[in-house]
C-alpha cells in the first residue's frame, strides 16, 4: 500500500490548492496547407485542423476523469498564419475566419498562432496580417495574436514596435464594446518561445514537428500551502519547498503529456512548467511572494523574491520531465491573480516594478490594464523596453498591456472568466515620441564581455 | 488498471460494505483498504483493481462520485500513476 500522506497530500493539492494542468496544447503545422488560392488555403487549414485535433477535447475530458487531475484547457496552436498568408496573398482575415470555424468544430478554448515573426523586418504577408490584427480580434472569439519584434539574435525591429503600439490601441478601439477583449488576446513578443502551450502567445514554430502536444501545469496555490507549513525558515528552506513542489506538480504534467501523446497517436514535445495564476482565491503568484514575507507584492524585495521563486520552480521541475521547454518559469499577469489584483489597487504594485521583476520571471508585463488615452507611442515604447530586457538577457519577454477605451486611472475594466479583470494602472506619459518614430533596428547585442 | 479511492464523511453505519459492494457490482477489486475515524469524520483509502472493470473507468468514477454523493461522502477515484510519478523517483 502506498504512503497515505502522500496520498491525502495529492487530493489536497487538486481539490483545496487548485493544482491543475492549465493546459493540453496540440501545435500543428499548416506549411502544408498553404495554396497560391487563399480560399483552398483556408479549405486545406480547416480540414488539417479538424481531422488532427478530432478527438483532443475527447482525450483531454478522457484523461481528466481517469486520473482525476482537472484539466482546464484544450487548445491548438498553429503556423504564423503570416507565413501561409505569405503564399496566397488576399485578406488575412479569411485565414482568422477559416481558424475560428475550426476552433469550433473541434470545441477548444482558445487557437493561437495568428501571429508574425517580424524580428527582422517584414517579409511577404507580415506587415498586412499585423494590419489585420484588430479587425481578426474583433471578428472572432477563440482566435489569439502573437508578434515577435525582436531577438538575442537579431536586435529590435523598431518599425514593428512602432506599427504594434498603433496595433495594440486599434485592437482595443476595434473591441471597445466587448470590454476592449481584443488586447487581452494579443501578445508582443521578444525571443517568442516556438512551442509555448500557454495562451495568448501560443504558435507553432517552424522548426517544430508537424503534430505535437505540449502540456503547461499550474499549481501557485500548492506551492503557497507548501511555504505555510516552514513559516520561520530561510531563504534556502524557501528554495527548497519550491524545488520540491514543483517537482511534484511537474511529474503530473509529464504524465498527462505522455499519456495524451500515447492516446492522441501524436508525438509529446514539452512540458512547460510554469506557475500560471487565476483569478480564484489561493492560486496567486503574489501570494507566494507575500507567503515569503513581503508585507504586499510589489514592495522593495519583490523582485528578488520573484527571482528565487523563477530559478526554484525551473531546478525543481527540469528533473520532473523529459523535455522542459515553453515559457517555464512565474507568470505575472496582473489582472488574472488576486494578489497583483488588490497590490495594484492599493497603489503598492506599479508598472515600473512590474517591468523590473520581468527581467527575472518568465514573462513580460501581462494582462494589465492601462489608460485609454496612452498615445500609441508611449505603448510602443513600452514594448520596446520589454524587447531590450529580453534582448539583453537572453530571455523571453513580451508585452500584454489593454488599453480601457473611455476609461482612466483607478477604474476598473473585468474579462471574466481566466482573464479576469483589474485596475487601469498609471503610465507614464512624458513623450517617447521622437525615439519611436525613428524607427530602424537596435543592433543585436554583445553576447560575450559580459560585465 | 490500479486505482485509489478515497472515501471522506461523517461516520455511519456500513459505509466499507456500501462501498465496497459498489466496487464489487462493477467488477472492481479492493486490494488494499486502510481506514480510520478523526474526529466523527470517517477516512478510508482503498487500492482497488479495475481491470476486470466491464464499465469505461471513467464512467465508474462518475457513478461512485454520484452514488458518494447521494450517501453523504466523499468520493475521489484516481489512476495509481498519479501517486506513483508524484511521490517516487
Amino acid at each position: 500500500m502506498m504512503n497515505t500522506g502522500d496520498i491525502l497530500e495529492t487530493i489536497s493539492m487538486i481539490e483545496d490548492e487548485h493544482l491543475d494542468i492549465r493546459t493540453i496544447t496540440m501545435g500543428i503545422s499548416l506549411l502544408d496547407c498553404c495554396d497560391s488560392d487563399i480560399k483552398k488555403s483556408c479549405d486545406k487549414i480547416y480540414d488539417k485542423i479538424t481531422r488532427k485535433a478530432e478527438h483532443l477535447v475527447k482525450t483531454g475530458e478522457q484523461i481528466e476523469k481517469e486520473y482525476g487531475i482537472p484539466i482546464i484547457n484544450k487548445r491548438i496552436s498553429v503556423t504564423p498564419i503570416a507565413m501561409v498568408s505569405a503564399c496566397s496573398g488576399g485578406n488575412p482575415v479569411e485565414y482568422a475566419k477559416t481558424l475560428e470555424r475550426a476552433a469550433q468544430t473541434v470545441g477548444v478554448n482558445f487557437i493561437g498562432g495568428y501571429s508574425a515573426l517580424v524580428q527582422k523586418g517584414f517579409a511577404a504577408g507580415d506587415e498586412a496580417l499585423i494590419r489585420s490584427i484588430p479587425e481578426a480580434l474583433a471578428t472572432t472569439e477563440h482566435i489569439c495574436s502573437s508578434v515577435n519584434i525582436g531577438s538575442t539574435k537579431a536586435g529590435i525591429n523598431m518599425d514593428a514596435v512602432a506599427l504594434m503600439g498603433q496595433t495594440v490601441v486599434d485592437a482595443a478601439k476595434a473591441t471597445a464594446d466587448k470590454g476592449c477583449i481584443g488586447p487581452a488576446k494579443l501578445v508582443v513578443f521578444c525571443n517568442a518561445p516556438e512551442d509555448n502551450p500557454f495562451m495568448a502567445g501560443a504558435f507553432h514554430g517552424a522548426g517544430e514537428p508537424d503534430c505535437v502536444i505540449n502540456v503547461g501545469v499550474s499549481g501557485p496555490g500548492v506551492v503557497s500551502t507548501a511555504l505555510k507549513k516552514i513559516p520561520d525558515g530561510n531563504l534556502t528552506d524557501v528554495a527548497d519547498v519550491v524545488k520540491k513542489t514543483a517537482f511534484k506538480i511537474t511529474r503530473v504534467g509529464q504524465l498527462v503529456a505522455r499519456e495524451a501523446s500515447r492516446r492522441l497517436g501524436v508525438p509529446f514535445g514539452i512540458v512547460d512548467l510554469s506557475l500560471a495564476p487565476t483569478p480564484a482565491v489561493g492560486d496567486s503568484v503574489a501570494h507566494i511572494l507575500e507567503e515569503m514575507g513581503l508585507e504586499q507584492c510589489g514592495c522593495h524585495g519583490t523582485t528578488a523574491a520573484l527571482a528565487l521563486l523563477n530559478d526554484a520552480v525551473k531546478k525543481g521541475g527540469i528533473m520532473a520531465s523529459s523535455h522542459v521547454g515553453g515559457l517555464s518559469g512565474a507568470f505575472i499577469p496582473v489582472t488574472e491573480d488576486a494578489g497583483m489584483i488588490d497590490a495594484a489597487r492599493s497603489g503598492a504594485l506599479s508598472i515600473e516594478r512590474l517591468e523590473a521583476m520581468t527581467a527575472v520571471c518568465s514573462v513580460g508585463l501581462d494582462m494589465i490594464n492601462i489608460p485609454g488615452d496612452t498615445p500609441p507611442e508611449v505603448i510602443a515604447a513600452i514594448i520596446a523596453d520589454e524587447a531590450a530586457i529580453g534582448m539583453i538577457n537572453s530571455k523571453t519577454t513580451a508585452v500584454r498591456v489593454i488599453p480601457a477605451i473611455g476609461k482612466t486611472v483607478g477604474d476598473e475594466l473585468d474579462f471574466g472568466g481566466l482573464l479576469g479583470g483589474g485596475p487601469v494602472m498609471d503610465v507614464s506619459m512624458i513623450s517617447p515620441a521622437k525615439f519611436i518614430s525613428r524607427g530602424g533596428r537596435i543592433p543585436a547585442p554583445v553576447q560575450s564581455l559580459k560585465n | 488498471m490500479r486505482a485509489v479511492i478515497t472515501v471522506v464523511g461523517k461516520d455511519t453505519m456500513g459505509i466499507v460494505a456500501k462501498v465496497s459492494n459498489f466496487c464489487a457490482d462493477n467488477g472492481v477489486n479492493v486490494m488494499d483498504v486502510s481506514q480510520t475515524i478523526l474526529h466523527e469524520m470517517f477516512c478510508m483509502i482503498m487500492m482497488v483493481d479495475a481491470s476486470k472493470m466491464q464499465l469505461p473507468f471513467a464512467e465508474f468514477s462518475d457513478n461512485i462520485k454520484a452514488y458518494g454523493e447521494k450517501e453523504g461522502l466523499k468520493i475521489h477515484v484516481m489512476h495509481e500513476d498519479i501517486f506513483n510519478s508524484m511521490h517516487r523517483i
